[in-house]
This record gives structure tokens, C-alpha cells and sequence, in this order.
């Protein structure tokens, strides 16, 4: 299946969750917020949240700003 | 807030004690671009009196380069002299006995244009308080016949509601004057003993009725004599800043009419002095710089003459006060008031050319009329 | 002496707000927070780069500190609203810097588009403090619109200029009851302190400190400057005589009647 992660797609095997999106991204355990199809997940969701083709995935994480 | 609402945070009382015990600098103040309402009123008292002259060179300096050399003409017409009310100070009360007048529609046109010939092209129309004589429906007549003549009018009548105004504005008034006469309510009633105008609130709303309903210019102020004049000047400068602040599109101005002698024979119980007037002008151009300051022909010609460089932006010329004074010399009818400043249109004209300002007749033209 | 500056009920005893932008490293911020005695500290959020390593900059922040996110990357309302709703979601608070940006030439904040999103972040809750070209009528928007506070350009953003809108944004002092706070254009301390000293509530410094060859001690300076500049406000400033004196006396007629 296609997910566009940050804008940009790529090739997954199905089945996936989001937690396990993260660790194949070695991502797992970051701080960060995920916006799935611009509604926002709760990290508590991770875990269940499966994906499926064509979602799109915002990673998102707070950075030096003024 | 409503004004009414603001003006209870000012008692009279603790105003005074003020205006005698502030410790604040007059001449720190004077220089500053804003001032607040307590720095305004400092400026009204007393201790500010010594320091007349700096407040009038930062007042000149203000003036011009807000409004540059210009002082606009315009001048009254009385429509009718019929009212209801009964203010004691004025000699169209109700119940002085006089000969009462209301022009026809042919005698404003004659009134039209007789002042035209003076080249003046402001006019402001003024009635006593009478719904009978003076209708709304025939001010709009007037309006009309008058529009002929004159680009701007304003009117000086008796307080509207909101739709009879925006009634008015249609038929081409773009002005309203209205004076609270007194901001000090007890003062108010006393002087006002019987019919609408007794209303004090009904009366302080006013400009606002006018603002919704699209008036293009709004002339303020207090009648000086009738209570302290310290405290009437900074309520009435407290009423234009509100007024400022809620319609910012409004283009606003004041006026400090004094009492002036009248048929009725009422003596003011707080003469205000040329110096005083002048404290009060002065204060009121640096709390509001870009407020109009209006000097009738309440006004001798010579004080008019100096008060010009101090800030004013408006001057009425060729007053008559009488109801037809334009086209019948030899009326029975009396004035509302004397005139002080008997000079012709073109005699103030020259004078003001004189000090190195420009006379305005046309201040503006209203873009509906290209169309 | 109690002077503490309230902003959506939160009370803070320093008036300088400290952008985390431009550092040359994440371990020079707690440094210059510590140092510049700021409370208020921004925060952006941006896509995680998968190529290196996340670092969680809010890690790098004192506790106790109110995080300000901003919504930087927002080109309208909508956009800057979404970010909003991230920001608080993420779990830092409910203030929100509202950034919008649709010039990318000059980096101008669009202020109507501020004003449709304070309206719909006010009405969610959120502490609003929107960030603005210093125009009167725009402020008087926001202030209806909601804001807790407004934030009026000094000059544009990482110019380092000063004071360049001073006349406007003495308007908006004089105009606006909300705490009026400098942001953007500020580049030295003397220029934080002439803006307190004029009556802002607070000012926003990001790369002035940021980009100074000591961070630590740049921040530290403008700590004082504030506190200076604040303490001269309070005291009241000297009258500055406008004349010297009066040429042509214009009362004089007053005197001879």
C-alpha cells in the first residue's frame, strides 16, 4: 500500500499500525504529534490505529522558533 | 460602556478635589503626543493657568500640522423659533413671550439665497424644540430646497431617533451640532425644569443616534456659564473622545459657546473669562489633536481674531440668529442670542487672510452628487 | 513592588519573551532563558526530518516555563488554526502565537488573515497573542476578535532594525487595553528598553540573542534592558520641552485687557 508520510509517498506492507510504522522508521519513542488524514491521533491510538492505502501522515515535532 | 456609564466615574466632588490638589507637572504633560484623561483635566486646572503661553505654542504647532492654515466658514440659518422647552438661559423658552416665527418653504428659498451671495457654501439650520411647527418632514423640505445651494448642511435642532436622522441624511444633511448645554446632571434639571429636554440621558445619546445613522460630522460641547467650567470642559472633551472611539469614522469638532446676553435676561452663574476660554481651548487641542474647534460669532471680533493661531478650525461669519434675519431687516422677531462679532462674510474673510490663513468656503462635496 | 504583567490569567514577573529560533545549538537555550530571567519562550512546530535524529527541544526549556508555540509555516487562517489545534494537542498549554505569513518577500504578517484565526482560536479557548503589522484598526479587530494580547512588528522579522514602527505602535499603546508587545525587528537592548519605556508590555527577542557571538550573555542583557526600561516607565519620564521658548508670545492679548 501507499502512504504520503510529510508529503511524500511510500511503499508499505500490509498490515500496519501506526506504532509500527514508527519503529520501521526508527521514529519509535520520540516526542512527536501524528496528524492521520489531518485529524490528530493520540499517542495512547498509536498502538491501534491501523493504516490503510492512501493515508496521509503528518509527523510532527516542536523545534527552536520565534 | 455608555457614555452615561463613564460619565458616573467622574463625580463632580472628587473632580475638584483634583483640580486643586494634583501634583502632577504641567510641563511634562503639555509636550506629550497622548494625554489621559486625568493629564487632560490637569491642564483645566487651576495650577495649568501660568503655563497658558506653552500650551498655546504646542497647541499652534499641533493645529498646523494637522489642519494646516485653513479655517472653514459657514453660517446659521434659523428655520423656526417655536419650541416647547423651557431652558432658562435661552430666549426661545417656551414661556417667554414673543413673537414667534416659522420661515415657508419660499422664504428659506429667499434665505438661501440671499446668504449664498455671500459666497458661503456651509450652512447650518436651527430650530427651537417643536414637533409641531418644526417635523422632521418639513426640515427635510427645507433640506431640500436648501441642498440647491449649499454643499454641506448641518442641523442644530431638536435630539432625533435614528431613523428619523438617517431620514434626514438622505435628503443630503451631512452635520449635526448638538450641545448638552450641562454635563452636570442636578444642574441639568434645574435649568431644564419642563418639557423633552428635561430628558438628560435621552439628550447625552444623541450624537450616537446620529453616528449610527451615518452622520458624516458631529459638533460637540457644553454652554459656558451655566456650571463650572473646569469640569464641564473635561466632560465634554471625556464625550468626544468616547464619541471618537466608538464611531472612529466620524469626524468630529467642539465648540465652547459662552452665554451671551438674550431675551429672556438669565444671568450665568459661572461667568467664563477670555482667559479662561482660552485655558479650555488650549487643553482641548492637546488631549485631541485632531478634533475640529468651532468659535461662533458669540465671539467678538477682535478675540476671534487672536484665538485663530490657537487652534481653530471653524468660524461662523454673517450670523444672524433672528428667523428670516437674512431677507427682513426690519424683523419684529428677536434673536436666539446677541451677536458679538457683527462683521460681514468678506470683512472676516480679509481678516483671516490677514493673519496668513485661508478662508474656506467648500470644504468638501459629497460623492453621490457625481453620480 | 508588585508589577506583574497578566496575560490569559497567567502572571509573569518578566516582560521579556524570548524566541528559541536560530541557536546555534539546542544546549545554549536553557543557558539563555536562565540568564535573559524570560518566562514566556516560543516554540515552532515543523515536520520531523527522518533523516536526523529527533531532539525534543522542549527538553532544553526550565520547568515553569509558558510555552508559546507559534504557528510559523501558516500562509492563511485555516492553516494557522490547524497548527493551533496540533500545538495543544502535543500537550504544551493553550497559548498560541499566531503567525501568518503570505509574503514571502518581506516576511509581512498578513493581518486579516490573523484576524479570522484569533476569532476562531479565541473562541476555542486558546491564549491568543497574534502577531502584526502595527495598523490601529486591525488591533481594534483583534482585541473584538479576542486576543489576550497583540504583537506589533518593531521592524521586519530578523531584520535586527530597532524601532522602526515607534510611531505606530505609540498609537496602539495609547489605543489598545490589551498589553501591547513588541515582537520582531528588535536588535539591541537599548531598543527593548525604549519600547518598554514607551509603554509596551513586554518585547519578543529571538535573533538579536540568537545570532549574538555570546547568546548567553546577550540574553542577560536584555534581561536588564527590560527591567530598566520598565522601571523608567514606572518612574515616569522627564518632560521633554518641545519650544524652547515662545518666539511670538500667542497669549499675550490676554494679559493687556
Amino acid at each position: 500500500m501507499e502512504l504520503i508520510i510529510n508529503g511524500v509517498p511510500n511503499e508499505f506492507a500490509e498490515p500496519l499500525t501506526l506504532q509500527e510504522l514508527l519503529i520501521l522508521k526508527n521514529l519509535a519513542g520520540q516526542p512527536m504529534v501524528i496528524e492521520l488524514n489531518q485529524t490528530i491521533i493520540k499517542r495512547e491510538l498509536w498502538n491501534d490505529t491501523k493504516l490503510k492505502n492512501g493515508d496521509q501522515l503528518e509527523l510532527l515535532r516542536f523545534v527552536g522558533g520565534g | 460602556m455608555s457614555f452615561y456609564e463613564l460619565l458616573k466615574k467622574y463625580e463632580p466632588a472628587e473632580l475638584q478635589n483634583y483640580l486643586n490638589n494634583s501634583s502632577s507637572q504641567i510641563e511634562k504633560i503639555i509636550p506629550k503626543l497622548t494625554l489621559t484623561e486625568l493629564e487632560f483635566l490637569t491642564l483645566l486646572s487651576p495650577k495649568a493657568t501660568p503655563f497658558l503661553e506653552l500650551m498655546a505654542q504646542n497647541a499652534y504647532l499641533l493645529s498646523l500640522h494637522h489642519f494646516g492654515r485653513n479655517i472653514l466658514l459657514y453660517t446659521p440659518l434659523y428655520l423656526a423659533d417655536y419650541c416647547v422647552n423651557q431652558c432658562v438661559y435661552c430666549g426661545f423658552n417656551t414661556t417667554n413671550q414673543r413673537k414667534r416665527r416659522q420661515l415657508t418653504l419660499e422664504e428659506v428659498r429667499a434665505e438661501a439665497a440671499a446668504i449664498s451671495q455671500t459666497g458661503l457654501k456651509h450652512l447650518l439650520i436651527l430650530t427651537g424644540e417643536s414637533r409641531k411647527h418644526s417635523s422632521v418632514d418639513y426640515i427635510r423640505d427645507c433640506v431640500k430646497i436648501l441642498k440647491e445651494y449649499f454643499t454641506s448642511i448641518s442641523i442644530e435642532i431638536y435630539p432625533l431617533e435614528t431613523d428619523e436622522y438617517a431620514k434626514l441624511i438622505e435628503s443630503g444633511v451631512d452635520g449635526l451640532t448638538i450641545y448638552q448645554e450641562v454635563y452636570h446632571q442636578p444642574t441639568y434639571l434645574e435649568l431644564h425644569p419642563a418639557g423633552p429636554k428635561r430628558d438628560y440621558r435621552y439628550r447625552l445619546e444623541t450624537p450616537e443616534r446620529a453616528a449610527q445613522a451615518g452622520i458624516r460630522t458631529i459638533n460637540i460641547g457644553a454652554l459656558l456659564g451655566l456650571a463650572d467650567w473646569r469640569t464641564e470642559a473635561f466632560y465634554t472633551g471625556l464625550h468626544a473622545q468616547y464619541l471618537l472611539n466608538k464611531f472612529p469614522e466620524i469626524e468630529l469638532s467642539l465648540s465652547f459657546p459662552r452665554m451671551r446676553p438674550h431675551s429672556g435676561g438669565y444671568e450665568p452663574t459661572s461667568p467664563v473669562s477670555d482667559q479662561a476660554l482660552v485655558q479650555i481651548m488650549l487643553a482641548m487641542r492637546l488631549f485631541l489633536p485632531r478634533a475640529g474647534i468651532t468659535i461662533s460669532t458669540r465671539e467678538s471680533a477682535t478675540f476671534r481674531n487672536h484665538l485663530l493661531k490657537l487652534g481653530v478650525t471653524k468660524m461662523s461669519a454673517g450670523s444672524s440668529t433672528v428667523v428670516g434675519g437674512h431677507i427682513d431687516d426690519n424683523s419684529e422677531n428677536t434673536g436666539q442670542f446677541e451677536i458679538a462679532d457683527q462683521r460681514s462674510v468678506a470683512e472676516i474673510q480679509a481678516a483671516i487672510i490677514k493673519q496668513g490663513y485661508k478662508p474656506i468656503f467648500k470644504d468638501w462635496h459629497p460623492l453621490e452628487d457625481f453620480s | 513592588m508588585e508589577d506583574q504583567l497578566i496575560i490569559g490569567g497567567t502572571k509573569l514577573n518578566s516582560r521579556l519573551f524570548l524566541g528559541t529560533g536560530k541557536f546555534a545549538s539546542y544546549e545554549q537555550i536553557p543557558a539563555a532563558v536562565a540568564a535573559s530571567g524570560a518566562q514566556v519562550v516560543t516554540v515552532a512546530l515543523r515536520r520531523v526530518d527522518f533523516e536526523t535524529p529527533g531532539e525534543n527541544m522542549l527538553e532544553y526549556l526550565p520547568e515553569g516555563t509558558v510555552i508559546m508555540p507559534n504557528t510559523s509555516g501558516a500562509r492563511n487562517a485555516a492553516e494557522a488554526v490547524r497548527i493551533a489545534r496540533i500545538a495543544r494537542e502535543s500537550g504544551c498549554g493553550n497559548w498560541i502565537k499566531i503567525e501568518v505569513i503570505s509574503d514571502q518577500k518581506y516576511l509581512l504578517p498578513d493581518n486579516q488573515e490573523t484576524i479570522e484565526a484569533t476569532k476562531i482560536l479565541a473562541a476555542e479557548g486558546f491564549i491568543v497573542l497574534p502577531y502584526m503589522c502595527p495598523d490601529l484598526m486591525a488591533a481594534k479587530r483583534m482585541v473584538e476578535a479576542g486576543a489576550a494580547a497583540i504583537m506589533p512588528l518593531g521592524a521586519p522579522i530578523g531584520t535586527n532594525r530597532g524601532l522602526k514602527t515607534e510611531e505606530l505602535i505609540k498609537i496602539l499603546i495609547a489605543e489598545i487595553e490589551l498589553p501591547v508587545i513588541v515582537d520582531a525587528g528588535i536588535g539591541r537592548p537599548s531598543e527593548a528598553a525604549t519600547a518598554i519605556e514607551l509603554g509596551a508590555a513586554a518585547v519578543l527577542v529571538n535573533t538579536a540573542v540568537a545570532t549574538a557571538d555570546q547568546p548567553v550573555l546577550m540574553a542577560e542583557a536584555f534581561g536588564e534592558a527590560v527591567r530598566a526600561g520598565r522601571k523608567a516607565f514606572l518612574a515616569g519620564l522627564g518632560g521633554t520641552q518641545t519650544f524652547a521658548s515662545a518666539s511670538s508670545p500667542l497669549t499675550g492679548f490676554l494679559r493687556s485687557e
